[in-house]
């Protein structure tokens, strides 16, 4: 028994500790999405503020990104889908001795490294572009296209996996019948076999929308005018990070669980209707009296995404009328409040210093001497010790810049610094 | 009613790379007939529905309907309606959808399939069922569904491939009157596909025995089971008691077989092979269970066998009667139950008469083994 609530324990750890691990990050990046101080930070909470929506919503660079990226993953989507699924079809249809054979050359550009399909892909279209007699601003040539032609290589793969593995379940048979009752090959596969494969489609579809969307290493190479949203992140990151991108960040995750919670309700409503179905007479069902249940009932994920959305709205409307200079303010007046004080101390610590010195000095030699004569080398305080642990000569503008001496990189990350790029 | 259209096949092979599965068949289908292809399972018999429907090309020889040469007209474009043997219902469709498919793909509209649906629904005793998805039916049901889809692309011949197969004895035997019926109503050319001898000849006009891909025998039950034309069609169709032997003396449509362990017995040769057996040829003598008439020991007769009671079976309409023939020989008789009162004779030694009528001779050859 108590080796029992033993294991019981454990169990709860390691899926305490698991979820920690792989939602913790998730979590602190969310929070600093909305923590005021300029890089992005959890702790110490200074300030709830929207400002780095706003901010990420002003960034050109980063909207452009999310325009490439949504432009080659619709792009991706298409061609991805329809390479998998002719791929599958092919492959339930090609010979069975060659079937394992057509199987790993097909799957061999998963294996492949992405950087390696990039600069293939750029190296060959090249080759094309100069074969076909066209200019470096051709079609051929352009960031899109290559871009979408370069991730589709292989996430096409990906898609033909998913997509065989329902295939697998199709039952020939009813692609027959429909060409028995008189439909054309084409009108077949409309109707009966596209319907059927419409589920797995659906999932290879957000699959490679996401794969192209996290794609950087084949991208890279091939971007040309056209930098999707990673491409942008990396190049920013180069020069500094602010909480916009963790606003970023946050949207997606939210987005992600939005999607996730629409699929599992639907999914939880197709089966309770279908139960519903099943236990109603042939007359309910004639008659119309036939009730589906409420969207709501019994049913947690509808639910949840209700709530969600509900809370989501009241955030927005929060988000456009909150405003946190306020709370800045005193932030920032506290903070100078706190500095003065240190440097008062300072200041206090080095009179002493000077009227002992100057005691010292009036015992050996009596001659004036001004205090603060050490600070008139060039360096001017930079190499007194003292300027260390405070503001020292700067403590008039010391409510402007102190938040980057806060971060241990000083300026490095502040975005201020990428308005030379 | 000869109205309808008729299928032939001239001279069918059908190979797959070097394996014959169907072997010059030569059988016409009148039309408006219910006609049976009846084999093993693995004879052949799917092989040849597809080639009249179009799913397979003869290697060899024409398949017409209508009197017009199928070759290179694909299945979409054939006057004949399959049902498949798992029925291949479109899981995803309601049965009304399901049912007016063929309409679907010729453009009708919603209102007029709905129309066509309900009136084909009514025909096959599920009314008010359209809404529901296959999958929210009985396996009978789904059967009439796939019926109704097959009837209302208005084939000339419909093609039935083991449907009642997969339903349970009392459906079975329900379903078979119904098809009977619903043949009888439209009026088409029905192609029934089964290994059940039962289904063959209760509802059949015609009946074509298959093994191994060879066609044996094409004739109305009656003909089939009362005289077989070889060893193979005598022993699938129904129950037979078999004696292997010689002919000794053939005179006119009867021939003297000296049995290996019952002695000489006298039989009809069947219509088939009158004219091909010579004494001396290896011979089969075919008695039914039920065309023996049992006698105590010592009883004359102008045909009898003798042998002891080994076992009794009471199987409700019949009682079966297992006994021992000379040298270990097996037979059983069936008796029909009229309300008899049933004396058990276990253990004791009958004699079995019979009417040279109901013993058929034929050449050696393959028993089934069912
Ligand atoms: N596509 C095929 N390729 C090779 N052999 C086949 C094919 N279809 C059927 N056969 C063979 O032909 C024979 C007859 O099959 P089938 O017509 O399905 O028999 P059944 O009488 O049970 O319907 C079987 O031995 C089967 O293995
Ligand atoms: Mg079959």
């Amino acid at each position: 028994m108590k080796s029992f609530s033993f294991m019981r324990v454990s169990i709860w750890v390691y899926l305490a500790i698991f979820f920690a691990y792989l939602l913790g990050p998730l979590v602190i990046m969310s929070i600093t999405a909305f923590n005021s101080p300029e890089f992005p930070r959890a702790t110490p909470w200074e300030c709830l503020t929207f400002e780095w929506f706003a901010a990420l919503f002003q960034d050109e660079r980063i909207l452009n990104g999310i325009k490439n990226s949504i432009l080659v993953g619709a792009g991706t989507v298409v061609l991805s889908v329809a390479m998998g699924l002719a791929g599958a079809l092919m492959l339930t249809q090609i010979w069975p001795k060659l079937r394992a054979t057509y199987y790993t050359i097909i799957i061999a550009p998963i294996l492949i490294p992405g950087v390696v399909i990039g600069i293939s892909t750029l190296v060959f279209w090249d080759r094309i572009n100069r074969m076909v007699g066209l200019g470096a601003d051709s079609f051929l040539s352009n960031g899109l296209f290559l871009t979408v032609i370069g991730q589709s290589t292989f996430i096409a793969s990906y898609c033909m996996l998913v997509l065989v593995a329902r295939l697998q379940r199709y039952d020939t048979a009813l692609t027959e019948a429909a060409l028995d009752l008189g439909a054309t090959h084409a009108q077949a596969f409309r109707k009966v076999l596209l319907p059927f494969m419409k589920p797995a489609i659906a999932s290879a579809a957000v699959l490679a929308f996401l794969a192209s969307f996290e794609n950087y290493n084949t991208t890279t190479f091939t971007f040309g005018e056209y930098p999707t949203l990673t491409i942008e992140l990396a190049q920013k990151v180069r020069y500094g990070i602010t909480p916009a991108i963790s606003a970023l960040a946050f949207i997606i995750v939210v987005l992600t669980v939005f999607a996730a919670l629409f699929n599992e309700a639907n999914i939880r409503r197709k089966d309770l209707v279908a139960a519903a179905r099943k236990d109603a007479t042939v007359e309910e069902l004639e008659s119309g009296k036939f009730r589906v249940p409420g969207f709501l009932s019994s049913n947690w994920a509808a639910v949840a995404l209700v709530v969600m959305a509900c809370a989501t709205v009241v955030v927005v409307g929060t988000a456009t009328v909150y405003s946190p200079a306020q709370c800045i303010a005193n932030v920032q007046e506290q903070k100078r409040i706190e500095t003065e004080l240190r440097i008062q101390e300072l200041r206090q610590r080095r009179a002493e210093e000077a009227a002992r010195k100057a005691a010292e000095e009036a015992e050996t030699a009596p001659k004036p001497q001004a205090a603060p004569s050490d600070n008139n080398s060039g360096f001017g305080g930079v190499f007194s010790p003292n300027t260390l642990t405070g503001e020292g000569e700067e403590e008039s503008k010391a409510p402007e810049a102190e938040d980057n001496s806060n971060s241990g990189f000083g300026n490095v990350f502040a975005p201020s610094t990428l308005s030379g790029d | 009613m000869s109205a309808g259209v008729g299928v032939d096949l001239e001279k069918l092979w059908i190979r797959f790379g070097d394996f014959v599965a169907v072997r010059d068949a030569n059988v016409k289908i009148n039309g408006g007939d219910f006609f049976s292809f009846l084999g093993p399972s693995g004879c052949g018999k799917t092989t040849i529905l597809r080639a009249v429907s179009g799913f397979l090309e003869p290697s060899d020889g024409r398949v017409l309907i209508g009197g017009n040469d199928m070759k290179g007209i694909g299945p979409n474009k054939r006057p004949t309606a399959l049902i498949f043997q798992n029925l291949a219902l479109f899981p995803l469709m309601k049965v009304w959808e399901n049912i007016t498919f063929s309409m679907e793909i010729k453009g009708a509209s919603a209102k007029e399939r709905r129309k066509r649906a309900d009136e084909l629904l009514d025909m096959i005793a599920l009314p008010g069922q359209g809404d529901k998805l296959p999958s929210e039916l009985s396996g009978g049901q789904r059967q009439r569904v796939a019926i109704a889809r097959a009837l209302c692309a208005e084939p000339d011949v419909l093609l039935l491939d083991e449907p009642l197969s997969a339903l349970d004895l009392k459906l079975r035997q329900h379903m078979r009157t119904e098809l009977r019926e619903i043949q009888q109503r439209v009026g088409i050319t029905f192609i029934y596909i089964t290994h059940d001898q039962g289904e063959a000849l209760t509802m059949s006009d015609n009946i074509a025995v298959m093994r191994a891909g060879v066609i044996d025998q094409i004739g109305d039950g009656k003909t089939v089971y009362n005289d077989p034309a070889t060893a193979f069609a005598a022993s699938f169709v129904g129950e037979n008691n078999v004696f292997r032997g010689k002919v000794k003396q053939v005179s006119g449509d009867t021939a003297l077989i000296a049995t290996n362990r019952s002695g000489e017995l006298l039989a009809r040769i069947s219509t088939a092979n009158q004219g091909k057996m010579q004494p001396g040829d290896d011979a089969m003598l075919f008695i039914r269970p039920e065309a023996f008439a049992l006698a105590p020991a010592g009883a004359s007769g102008d045909h009898f066998v003798t042998a002891t009671v080994t076992n009794e079976e009471f199987e409700g309409n019949v009682f079966n009667i297992f006994m021992e023939g000379d040298g270990g020989k097996e037979l059983k008789v069936s008796l029909p139950n009229l309300g008899q009162s049933f004396e058990s004779h276990k253990g004791q030694p009958m004699t079995l008469q019979y009417d040279v009528q109901n013993a058929v001779a034929l050449p050696a050859g393959e028993l089934a083994t069912e």
